[in-house]
Order: structure tokens, then C-alpha cells, then sequence
């Protein structure tokens, strides 16, 4: 699993958000676009890209893109 | 002896609670996208005096008149809901009553939520076979958005108030029930709930609380925890399928029609990717009302029937899962 293609998945979830702004260190909480919809778009990306079930409390306790990357890398 | 669905009707209450509506209270919500993924425009709600068995009653009437059904025919009353007008008495007996049916007839409450239809389908189907009953009355309606907190935009854009009855019959009908798979998880009881009002925890004045996505609720509440709901559907309708597919001695193939519960379109989408089920074969009729909880599945076939999908048509598959956890899936063989 590699963190560039991990970066595009994200990005390709959200509408509105310009890709640049989505690096390693982006905290993912902070996009405007972030909601409870986009949570489970999340959760649905790991298990159609990665086979990995990334539970709400995963995402409660990360706090950057790359804190999701380790655990669906971990958990993969 | 056969068991078959002679005919479906169903109630939606008269306010309408629409995008701008939401948009109005939640500018920073941006409702039209949200609405574009879950598939929901506008929900119903149920007014302040109107309570479970008002619109089971309406949704009835409605099923007599429209399939001009003779009531004194009805020998069973079912009845699901989770938001009962009263502790007690049943709910079903305030509706055997509303509705004029016959004293000598059989009602019962049972609580359950968005597998509840497929249950309900279960029970008539038992009752029909064991010979108690010949005409089964099943009504399905809930009033979740008295539970919903008014701040609670997740909960308000998903859910919406619904009634709907249904006809099970050991005449023919327009279909005859299969076969049923079950499941039950009592470890997903937390994550779907409303805590307060029962007797373990009476209503008592509680703070609210703000989500971390900006909902907020108290313990009186509707509380949904999206993440974890996500991922049981994902786990479980997948293996509900299959088992179906495997009791009824049918291939995914022979399935004209899949009937989801309508829970939001994004969900519905991602299982249907899931299980490799082809577009043009799942059902999605959920625009006008959004999430109605167990009256989704008849609302859906209703729909479905109105857009003549089920018309030279042999094989539908049901599925209902959610609140409990429960889940229940039947096949349907289209006459």
C-alpha cells in the first residue's frame, strides 16, 4: 500500500476540495467538507480499495490522513 | 399452504420537511450534495398530534379502499412499531378498534425496526401455514422524528415518518412468500438506540450533547452511530444474501429484482457494489421519503409495482436489517 494512491482515494471521495490540500499531514477534520457522510465514504474507500474494515473509533483517534494511512496499512 | 401478498398500501403524513427546509436551520450543511448521495429529497412528518396508530389506521383505510378489500375479512392484525402510542394497552388493539375490524380477530405489537417487514412477513406466513389465520392485516409505521433532537441534521436528513399495511392472504395474490434466513446481534444494541423513556432509564431532563460532526442529541434521543451501522450492513447483508440465494435454491442469476431496505442510497450502493448486484436489479424508491424505518420495504414494492418492475417478473429478494441488531431476508415468487 502506497501513501500517493491512499492520498488520491481520499481525494477522490470529496467533491469540492482542491487535491493539493491533500497531503500526509492534512487533518482531515478540518475540511470543510468533512461530515458524517463523508466519514462513511471513508470507511467504504478502505473496504473497496484495501479489504480493511476502519471502524468509527479508527477515525475518532486519528487525527491526520497519514495517522488513516497506518492504520489501514496495519490492519491490511 | 401458500401464503401471498394480495396488496400494499401505504401513508406518508402531510408535512413535508424539505432540502431548504433543513438548508434553513443548517446553512452550513450542504444539503442539495448531501441529498445527490443519499438519495433523499424529502421525508414526511408526522404531526404533533399524530402518533403511530393514526397512521397505521390511515394507511389501512387506505389499503381497503384502494384494492377494495372487504375489512370483515381480516382475521390477524400485525402490527410493528417502535414508537407505540402507549407502554400499554397494545397499540394493535387501538387500531383493531379504529379500524372496525372483527373482535374475533388476533392483534399484536411487535418492536422491531428496519427488518421488521420482512419479519412481519415471517409471522403471517406461520399463521397462515399452522391454519389460525387466512387474511392477515400487517401494518408497519413509526413516528422516529418525535425521537429526533431538532439539532440533529445527520438523523433529520435520513429519517422521515411513514405508515404502510399490507395484505397477506392464503388466496393468490400478486406474489407468494418463499423462504426466510434470520439474524439477530444483541452487540449492536448501543449503536442504534433510544436510551431514555423505557424503565431502565426513565426520561430525565439530560444535557445535550454535540457529536463530532456538529449533531446534538440528548439521551432522550435518537442516537445512530453512522460508522458502526455502516459497517455491520457491510458485514452482514453481503452473508444475507448468499444465504437466501442458498435456502431458496436460487442463483443470483434468477433474481429479477433485489428490495433493500432503503436506508440512504450511499449505503445501498456500496452493498450493492458489494454483492455484484447489476443496477438495473436493485430497487431504489426512497426520493420522496427518505429512511421510514420498516415501512421502507412495502413502500419500495409498492413503488415498484406502480413502475411496473414487477410485471413478467418471476424471482424479487427482500432484505431488511438494522436496529437490534436484526436482520431477515425472503424471497418473493411473482404469480
Amino acid at each position: 500500500m502506497e501513501i500517493n494512491a491512499f492520498l488520491k482515494n481520499f481525494a477522490d471521495i470529496l467533491d469540492d476540495t482542491d487535491a493539493a490540500l491533500i497531503t500526509q499531514e492534512t487533518v482531515f477534520r478540518d475540511l470543510d467538507e468533512w461530515n458524517s457522510l463523508t466519514a462513511l465514504s471513508l470507511i467504504a474507500m478502505a473496504d473497496e480499495e484495501y479489504d480493511v474494515k476502519l471502524t468509527g473509533d479508527d477515525i475518532k483517534s486519528s487525527n491526520s490522513l497519514n495517522d488513516i494511512f497506518e492504520i489501514i496499512k496495519n490492519k491490511g | 399452504m401458500k401464503a401471498n401478498i394480495k396488496a400494499i398500501s401505504y401513508y406518508l403524513p402531510e408535512a413535508v420537511l424539505s432540502n431548504d427546509l433543513i438548508n434553513r436551520d443548517f446553512p452550513e450543511w450542504d444539503i442539495e450534495k448531501i441529498s445527490s448521495k443519499t438519495g433523499i429529497n424529502s421525508r414526511h412528518i408526522s404531526a404533533s398530534d399524530e402518533f403511530s396508530s393514526d397512521m397505521a389506521v390511515k394507511a389501512a383505510e387506505k389499503l381497503f379502499a384502494e384494492h377494495s378489500i372487504d375489512r370483515s375479512t381480516i382475521d390477524f392484525l400485525l402490527f410493528c412499531t417502535q414508537s407505540p402510542d402507549y407502554f400499554l394497552p397494545t397499540t394493535a388493539c387501538i387500531i383493531q378498534e379504529k379500524l372496525s375490524l372483527n373482535t374475533s380477530i388476533g392483534a399484536l405489537d411487535y418492536n422491531l425496526g428496519c427488518s421488521g417487514f420482512v419479519y412481519g412477513l415471517s409471522l403471517a406466513k406461520g399463521l397462515i401455514a399452522g391454519g389460525m389465520a387466512k387474511n392477515i392485516l400487517l401494518i408497519t409505521s413509526e413516528t422516529y422524528s418525535k425521537f429526533i433532537h431538532p439539532k440533529d441534521k445527520s438523523n433529520k436528513t435520513i429519517f422521515g415518518d411513514a405508515a404502510a399495511a399490507t395484505l397477506i392472504s392464503s388466496e393468490k395474490g400478486f406474489c407468494s412468500i418463499g423462504d426466510f434466513i434470520f439474524g439477530t446481534d444483541g452487540k449492536g444494541a448501543e449503536n442504534l438506540i433510544v436510551k431514555q423513556g423505557g424503565m431502565r432509564f426513565p426520561v430525565s431532563n439530560s444535557n445535550d450533547i454535540e457529536d463530532e460532526f456538529g449533531n446534538i442529541r440528548n439521551d432522550k434521543n435518537l442516537y445512530m452511530n453512522g460508522t458502526e451501522i455502516f459497517n455491520f450492513t457491510g458485514e452482514f447483508v453481503p452473508k444475507l444474501t448468499e444465504s437466501i440465494l442458498e435456502k431458496s435454491n436460487l442463483s443470483k442469476d434468477d433474481i429479477d429484482l433485489f428490495i433493500f431496505h432503503q436506508a440512504n442510497k450511499y449505503m445501498l450502493n456500496h452493498l450493492r457494489k458489494k454483492i455484484k448486484i447489476p443496477e438495473d436489479k436493485f430497487f431504489i424508491a426512497m426520493d420522496h421519503c427518505g429512511n421510514t424505518v420498516s415501512s421502507t420495504i412495502p413502500i419500495a414494492v409498492y413503488e415498484a409495482q406502480k413502475q411496473e418492475k414487477l410485471t413478467d417478473i418471476k424471482n424479487v429478494v427482500l432484505a431488511g436489517f438494522g436496529v437490534g441488531y436484526s436482520w431477515a431476508a425472503c424471497n418473493l415468487i411473482i404469480e
